[in-house]
């Protein structure tokens, strides 16, 4: 049990990509499903649970398109044009 | 050949134009043909039926197009034009005259682009590149969509904008290409190529309407193979709802339009995001609380077996005991004490009858030495001064005989 709890990524919840908070609360909410934890662990998992979806949530409001232009082999920003 | 007066083909002219309208009008290939001509006497009367010529360098043919096809016409018919016209020939009695019903109206060389089309089709559709098990599918939520478009036309805002509507949070990466004209398909071709090395989750290869010639670069061998090549899943989407192209067919998904092929390319959107975060934090908040409720069951069970074998009970039990003891030694010595009082009682009240001061008050008196205090009680005690004691005190008296 130690083992596995030191096994996840502790990384902060601010410095994820919205897929790697995600794919992390989907994994915490069917950890919290399936697994018998120590009531502490559950309590943290639950905490981090909250703080990746609030983070989710953050993204996805913010979230703007970002579109880019392929030249040549290189990828540079694309100016759209006003109509 | 000489005219026989008395032939039976004697026929009236209704007679012998219905015959002709039937030879006419009952041979198939006159009832489903092509005519490839000119347009000369073009009239558009207010019936709303179109009237021309169609003709070539020997030979004209009278054309009328009904209103309900003339209103599905795609181009404007103009005198001098090329065309190619679909439809039957038919017999207008009145005048004698047969005409071309014209149905379809499509530039000239539409039909050989047509042949060419469907003899691509034929051999790559032979070679497996448009097998439905070549189909990958589209990835549910991408993070990079590619796009292969014209940089200026308005299918490329069209997609944008979707994309910007349905699921900002990807990433666009535009392979420009001219998409029409004699330099698209290799340019087509080299978009696709090198987009693919940036490894998007999905391509996005589109154009907006156009004619056949304009949309004829996505019919081109090259571009066809760089799709069905692509590493990439490829959703294509050319032209209108009704126009087909061997790109379409190589594509893992067709779009009837550049737009419909940014909504397949975010089946997944923001909106979508939002309700499954939402329930994720519900089932989070929903199993921390059932957790929560199931430790406290456990808990408040172990405290009842706690409080059990609780020492207090035991506590509970000898201060029973204790205050019963007490009770029974407090009644013990109470029972004691008024069995002593009765016993005193009984005591003073012999002492009190036992007590001198009451003979004395009967008329006996106490006569005592003066000298050594002892009590007179026979004659030969008495001498000297001697205290009387009485009931009421004391006197003195002397012996005198």
């Amino acid at each position: 049990m130690a083992k596995t709890s030191a096994k996840k990524s502790e990384k902060s919840v601010e410095d994820l990509s919205y897929e790697e908070a995600l794919a992390e609360l989907e994994g915490i909410v069917s950890a919290l499903e399936d697994e018998q934890n120590p009531l502490e662990e559950s309590m943290k998992l639950f905490e981090r649970g909250q703080a990746l979806a609030a983070h989710c949530s953050v993204l996805l409001e913010a979230a703007q398109l970002k579109v880019q232009k392929l030249v040549g082999e290189s990828v540079i920003a694309f100016e759209e044009e006003s109509e | 050949m000489q005219p026989s007066l008395f032939s039976s083909n004697h026929l009236t002219v209704s007679q012998i134009t219905f015959h002709i309208r039937k030879q006419l009008e009952g041979d198939p290939t006159l009832q489903d043909v092509w005519v490839e001509g000119e347009i000369s006497n073009l009239s558009r009367p207010a019936s709303g039926h179109i009237y021309f010529t169609l003709k070539d360098k020997n030979a004209s043919l009278r054309s009328v197009m009904w209103k309900l096809d003339a209103g599905r016409l795609r181009m404007n018919l103009q005198d001098g034009m090329a065309i190619e016209a679909h439809g039957k020939i038919a017999v207008y009695e009145p005048q004698g005259q047969y005409q071309l019903i014209v149905n379809i109206v499509q530039p000239k060389g539409e039909g050989a682009l047509y042949q060419e089309f469907l003899r691509l089709k034929a051999m790559l559709e032979s070679e497996g590149l448009f097998d439905v098990d070549r189909k990958r599918p589209i990835p549910e939520l991408p993070r990079v969509i590619g796009i292969v478009t014209s940089q200026t036309g308005a299918a490329l805002r069209d997609m944008l904008n979707t994309l910007r509507r349905r699921l900002p949070l990807v990433r666009v990466i535009l392979a420009p290409s001219p998409v029409q004209g004699v330099e698209a398909p290799p340019a087509l071709v080299n978009a696709l190529q090198s987009l693919n090395q940036q490894n998007p989750d999905v391509i996005l290869l589109a154009r907006g309407g156009g004619s056949i010639e304009d949309l004829w670069a996505f019919n081109d061998e090259r571009v066809v193979r760089a799709v069905a090549d692509s590493k990439a899943p490829i959703i294509c989407g050319v032209g209108h709802e009704t126009d087909f192209t061997l790109c379409d067919f190589a594509a893992d998904l067709r779009a009837p339009t550049p737009t419909a092929a940014a909504e397949l390319a975010t089946q997944t959107t923001v909106d979508d995001l939002h309700s499954l975060l939402d329930t994720y934090q519900t089932r989070l908040a929903s199993l921390t609380l059932s957790l929560l409720a199931e430790q406290k069951a456990g808990i408040s069970s172990l405290i009842s077996r706690l409080r059990y074998v609780s020492p207090e009970r035991k506590i509970q039990s000898d201060i029973q005991r204790l205050d019963e003891l007490s009770r029974r030694a407090f009644s013990a010595l109470t029972h004691r004490i008024q069995l002593d009082v009765a016993t005193v009682d009984g005591i003073s009240k012999r002492l009190h009858s036992l007590n001198p001061e009451g003979i004395l008050s009967r008329g006996y008196a106490i006569i005592t030495r003066k000298l050594d205090h002892q009590v007179v009680s026979k004659i030969s005690q008495a001498s000297g001064g001697m205290t009387v004691r009485v009931s009421d005190g004391e006197f003195e008296v002397t012996r005198k005989s």
